[in-house]
């Protein structure tokens, strides 16, 4: 994939210094170069303007907060790139609980030799990925490691986000007869890296679906729907974030395999590698546990976005088999759901 | 892709479903010789909805499961030598040795890598010259063509760090070794699907007609497995022992012409020691003397090793279809894929795998077991 740095801008000095050197991290003048020319130009808020060592931001009695590190390979991928991951990746984290996610903390640490072009790149990215989700990017880190030692560029973001009082969302709050649904087809974002981390070519580009839910989230809570769990499918895919929720509340899930939203070339690939799509990461699906009579009003507020006009119902809660996943099969038989042990492994034949 | 839902369809399957139900009379005891197979089946659930009297047990076809210990051991050791790059495909990475397996290898030091095709071993090969480049060679026919081509290019193309340690599997010469077993119970066999549309089926009639069992080329979607399934329960009954192709969308009788012209230019038939079942005469391939100068178990010296395998695991049954994977006392307890004590319970063609992750409820029961 050709990534187009040519409209990325940076104001003098940065342009005389074509990559991230030492002493980028350093602590002195290249340092404040480096935040005064690109991070606060591009997050632009007023906590982040006072550059102090901690942002001083209005709260809440109740707060949510999630930290998250992203070391995507590649950095720039169908779809998206690391910096857009990064920041949808901890707004959606913190909205899984119902807040409304406010500000992001965010450390770099950057390998000696990054290009100064595709940081400059990234962090517009993230800019415009704070700007979609509505979060400030209230203050930051910056350290430079040695040229070899890092992978050009690794993100841990941190999210705050505002919890209203009557808010109780959990993966321990699965109840039997609950409805459960999927905003989206699975499986993509860990399809779309898979292709250009391995140079495969399947029919169409897959796309990752790197996206922030937390509108998603609050508009569900505004229609009123009663929502028990949430979770987005990231690492470990469906099946592990179904599996975890079944452990956590003492519940069995039955899913019928059929009914969950696949795309086409995704499906294609994984079943060319022998992949499971319900254990391919998402970054941009979101797994809501609902009172079952609010099911179809869930299901209608989610296909009202366009993340999520493939929304669909797969499944129930049952009291059956706690702690356990189980879908009816395409033939109409029945298998277990379980989480994998480590990455899943292509296979021979 | 196409054909994916088509071969999935449930009201087809239901079809399939009632006429084996209203053929079969009496118990009939076949086996799926691939793990693709049986991964199918389980995963598909195809076990639970078949009438009684069926009974599938599970093959030797899990190309990592038989892979015999010493070349694992061996494999580990080339890998950890300083210098080489190991190319091996995924799902063999996480295989037991006797002490460690080549993940473990690879976060100590050693540069492992997982290829989706041994074509791309032989383009790091190019693009390291000064690196000693092996690829793990191992699978059932299946695998053997593209195998043939990584080597057969690495001669064409003068390279001389490039080798493959070769462990390759050959399906006829197990399915004979079932057959003359005095414990033997397998009645019929459904034939690997995809070993077949290399090789095609004509090696297969001498066995059907010695051992007076039907062989059935058969596919690896549900409706494939049913079908090849319901052909099978056909001859039982009839009491006919023939080969027939029930995937002939993939098979042809004589195979792939071309792919097997190379097999015969760059392997040599071998014995071959299986993990868990052992020594089968003329069951497996190693690069003919043509080519022996790409085989890596020529090139590097490895010495020193014991094999040491699990007393407790009877993965060695499981792919002789003598038990099930939940007859072994250690499944589920001593034995899961987070600490398996055998292959089966590894690979994702295993059986004990298939059981683990997606055989572990059953509808009368209500919970898992």
């Amino acid at each position: 994939m050709t990534i187009d740095l040519s409209g990325w801008s940076c104001p003098l000095p940065l342009r005389d210094e074509p990559n991230i050197m030492l002493g980028h991290g350093g602590g002195g003048k290249m340092s404040a170069e480096l935040v005064e020319h690109l991070f606060l130009p591009a997050f632009d808020n007023a906590a982040l303007r006072s550059l102090g060592d901690g942002a001083v931001v209005a709260g809440a009695s109740r707060l949510s907060i999630s930290t998250d590190s992203f070391v995507v390979h590649p950095r720039f991928f169908p779809g998206g790139d690391i910096g857009e991951l990064a920041v949808n990746g901890t707004v959606n984290d913190v909205a899984m609980c119902g807040a409304v996610p406010r500000y992001i903390a965010v450390a770099f640490i950057l390998e000696e030799g990054l290009p100064m072009q595709e940081l400059g790149v990234i962090v517009d990215s993230m800019a415009r990925a704070a700007k979609a989700a509505g979060v400030a990017l209230v203050t930051g880190d910056t350290k430079v490691v040695d040229r070899g030692h890092g992978d050009g560029i690794f993100i841990t973001t941190t999210g705050v986000g505002v919890l209203g009082d009557d808010v109780e969302i959990g993966p321990d709050r699965a109840r039997p007869g609950d409805a459960v649904l999927v905003s989206g087809t699975i499986g993509d974002h860990g399809m779309a890296i898979m292709s250009v981390r391995e140079g495969l070519d399947f029919e169409s580009t897959i796309k990752s679906d790197t996206a922030p839910l937390n509108h998603m989230i609050a508009t569900l809570l505004e229609a009123g729907v009663e929502v028990h769990t949430l979770r987005d499918p990231t690492r470990g895919g469906l099946a592990a974030t179904l599996t975890e929720i079944a452990v956590a509340s003492g519940v069995g899930v039955l899913i019928d395999e059929r009914s969950v939203p696949i795309d086409r070339v995704v499906q294609s690939a994984c079943e060319m590698l022998g992949m499971d799509p319900f254990h391919v990461a998402n970054e941009g699906k979101l797994v809501a546990f609902v009172a079952a009579e609010d099911a179809e009003r869930a299901l209608a507020v989610m296909r009202g976005f366009e993340i999520g006009t493939r929304a669909a119902i797969i499944g129930e809660v049952v009291a059956g088999h706690p702690g356990m996943v189980v879908a009816k099969t395409a033939i109409g038989s029945t298998r277990v759901i379980d989480t994998q042990i480590g990455e899943q492994l292509p296979r021979i034949c | 892709m196409k054909y994916l839902d088509e071969f999935r369809d449930p009201e087809l399957a239901r079809t399939l479903l009632d006429q084996i139900e209203a053929t079969v009379t009496r118990h009939w005891v076949m086996m799926e010789v691939c793990g693709g197979q049986t991964h199918s089946i389980i995963r598909n659930g195809i076990d639970k909805l078949l009438p009684p009297e069926v009974e599938l047990v599970h093959g030797p076809g899990c190309p990592v499961c038989v892979t015999p210990l010493d070349t694992i051991d061996k494999a580990l050791a080339i890998a950890s030598q300083p210098g080489v790059i190991f190319c091996s495909f995924g799902d063999m990475l996480r295989v037991p040795g006797s002490d460690r397996d080549l993940f473990r290898v690879k976060s100590e030091g050693g540069d492992v890598r997982v290829v989706y095709s041994p074509l791309d071993a032989f383009r790091i090969a190019q693009q390291n010259p000064d690196r000693q480049v092996v690829f793990f060679g191992i699978g059932f026919e299946t695998t053997a063509p593209a195998n043939a081509m990584a080597v057969h290019m690495a001669k064409t193309h003068g390279l001389t760090n490039f080798s493959m340690l070769v462990s390759h599997v050959l399906v006829p010469p197990a399915i004979e070794a079932i057959c003359s077993s005095p414990t033997n119970r397998v009645q019929a066999f459904l034939a690997a699907g995809h070993v077949c549309s290399v090789m095609g089926y004509a090696d297969y009639a001498p066995l059907a007609e010695k051992y007076h069992v039907p062989i059935v080329v058969t596919g690896f979607e549900p409706l494939d497995i049913l079908e090849g399934i319901r052909k099978t329960v056909l001859q039982l009954e009839a009491g006919r022992a023939e080969v027939e192709n029930a995937y002939p969308r993939a098979v042809q009788r004589d195979g792939n012409p071309d792919a097997r012209r190379m097999l015969a230019d760059v392997f040599s038939v071998t014995d071959r020691n299986w993990r868990g079942i052992g020594m089968i005469p003329g069951s497996g391939w190693e690069l003919s003397e043509k080519y022996r100068d790409f085989d890596a178990a020529y090139r590097f010296t490895v010495t020193g090793i014991v094999t040491k395998e699990s007393e407790i695991c009877r993965s060695g049954e499981v792919l002789q279809g003598l038990i099930k994977p939940n007859q072994c006392e250690a499944f589920g307890t001593l034995c899961t894929p987070r600490k398996p004590l055998g292959a089966t319970m590894v690979s994702t063609e295993g059986a004990c795998a298939a059981y683990y992750n997606y055989g572990r409820f059953t509808e009368s029961e209500g919970a898992p077991r």
